[in-house]
């Protein structure tokens, strides 16, 4: 579908265009940092790309990485020729790429977001604040690096001790049961919860232990077996059948 | 209306009562309220104050957009942190007596938003009186913690209560199918 827009930027900029990829018809084109204003005000301009839809602008934070911890990526679209595109350049923590507002207005408030989210300021932006969190918070909560349970609350939280509460309501509020122990299980533990849920729920189940997977497992062995009856079945069918036709 | 006494007989009755006693009687019968709608919850909300549920038989279908005129705030949906000094001003406007109603899982706990955006319940910021539990609850459970306010009003007692779920009757007429009794 944009294959186009690839060749074109690839036959026009050369070099510039770091690497090119294609998922499922989805394709992508990665720049380097100081390229990626360029590269955009060309794919605005162009008389043959077009892309005067800006879709969206966001990041992704991967703390793995030894160097530019950022992926920032631009999807736009082409109302003319119907081509869409991602641009992806990487972009290391305080480094600063340069604003698309001035290419696309959208690009403004995603910009922001993305300064607020991931602490990626981009340079030359008109006015560049946080836009869905307050000033008054400290970091910037899309960083792998953000505790998951830190919040900061703006009016401070009433201190009673026995506030009254009755089940479903619980002591523990909330319901933490998306919380996943990365790190026992990036150090081989195959916990499947948050200790917090571990206690809550009175048990600390395990994938190799649990029911379920005791069930998957049942279920799987009954499944070759079967199989393996079958093709029995079928290999002393045939065997007949050849024993008849000679 | 606590306790009643019939004085006289005849053609002349005349009743007497405690006054604390008459004023929370008129009290719970006139609860204007302020909706602090801000999610989804809304729309259960929308639907208990139509006519079908008519919320107008607890004295409580008049709403008022101005907290200092309001007697139960009703908070209805998910209170980001953000919004926890302004839920928390609309609270200070508003005149003695005021009674508080946490509507949903969100404004009850916080729900399932177990992060840095959400003030997990909104008893974090001011006092509830009453929580109704449900991811929404159903009309009748709003209804239900109407009822359980109004005898909270009765009888003076601020302690918070949750809306406990409605038993559910299997042998009720349309709920079982070819099933003889």
């Amino acid at each position: 579908m944009s294959q186009a827009v690839v060749d074109r930027l690839t036959a026009e900029l050369g070099d510039r265009i770091l690497e090119t990829s294609d998922a499922f018809g989805e394709h992508e084109v990665r720049v380097a940092v100081k390229d990626w204003v360029d590269v955009a005000q060309f794919l605005k301009d162009d008389e043959e790309l077009q892309m005067d839809h800006f879709i969206d602008l966001t990041a992704i934070d991967h703390p793995e990485r030894e160097s530019a911890r950022f992926d920032v990526t631009l999807m736009a679209r082409s109302s003319a020729n119907g081509h869409r595109i991602r641009m992806r350049t990487h972009v290391d923590d305080g480094q600063e790429p340069g604003t698309l507002s001035r290419i696309w207005e959208g690009a403004n408030w995603a910009e922001r977001e993305v300064w607020d989210m991931f602490g990626i300021k981009f340079k030359d932006h008109p006015d560049l604040r946080r836009i869905l969190l307050y000033e008054e918070f400290v970091g910037h909560p899309l960083r792998k690096d953000y505790p998951i349970d830190k919040a900061q609350p703006l009016v401070p939280y009433r201190e009673v001790t026995d506030i009254g509460k009755l089940p479903p309501f619980g002591i523990e509020e909330g319901q933490p049961f998306a919380r996943i122990d990365w790190e026992a299980r990036l150090a081989g533990g195959d916990n499947q919860v948050s200790p917090a849920i571990g206690v809550q729920q009175g048990q600390r189940r395990t994938l190799s232990d649990s029911e379920a997977a005791q069930q998957i497992q049942a279920r799987i062995d009954a499944r070759l077996a079967k199989e393996a009856e079958e093709g029995a079945a079928a290999e002393s069918a045939d065997a007949a059948e050849q024993g008849s036709g000679d | 209306m606590g306790e009643l006494k019939v004085i006289g007989g005849g053609g002349e009755v005349a009743v007497t009562t405690r006054l604390s006693d008459l004023l929370q009687w008129a009290r719970k019968w006139s609860l204007f309220q302020y909706p602090f709608v801000t999610a989804c919850c809304g729309m259960e909300f929308m639907a208990t104050a139509a006519p079908r549920y008519d919320i107008a038989r607890f004295g409580a279908e008049a709403p008022r957009f101005s907290p200092r005129q309001s007697d139960v705030l009703w908070v209805v949906g998910t209170i980001s942190q953000r919004q926890g000094p302004a839920v928390r001003r609309i609270w200070e406007q508003m005149a003695d007596p005021k009674w508080v109603i946490a509507f949903g899982t969100c404004a009850s706990c916080g729900g399932f938003y177990d992060n840095y955006t959400t003030i997990p319940g909104v008893d974090k910021v001011i006092p509830v009186d009453v929580y109704i539990p449900g991811c929404p609850p159903r009309p009748e459970a709003v209804l239900d913690a109407l009822m359980l306010l109004q005898e909270k009003i009765q009888a003076n007692d601020r302690r918070p209560v949750v809306v406990p779920p409605r038993q559910i009757l299997h042998n009720a007429p349309g709920r079982t199918r070819g099933e003889s009794s």
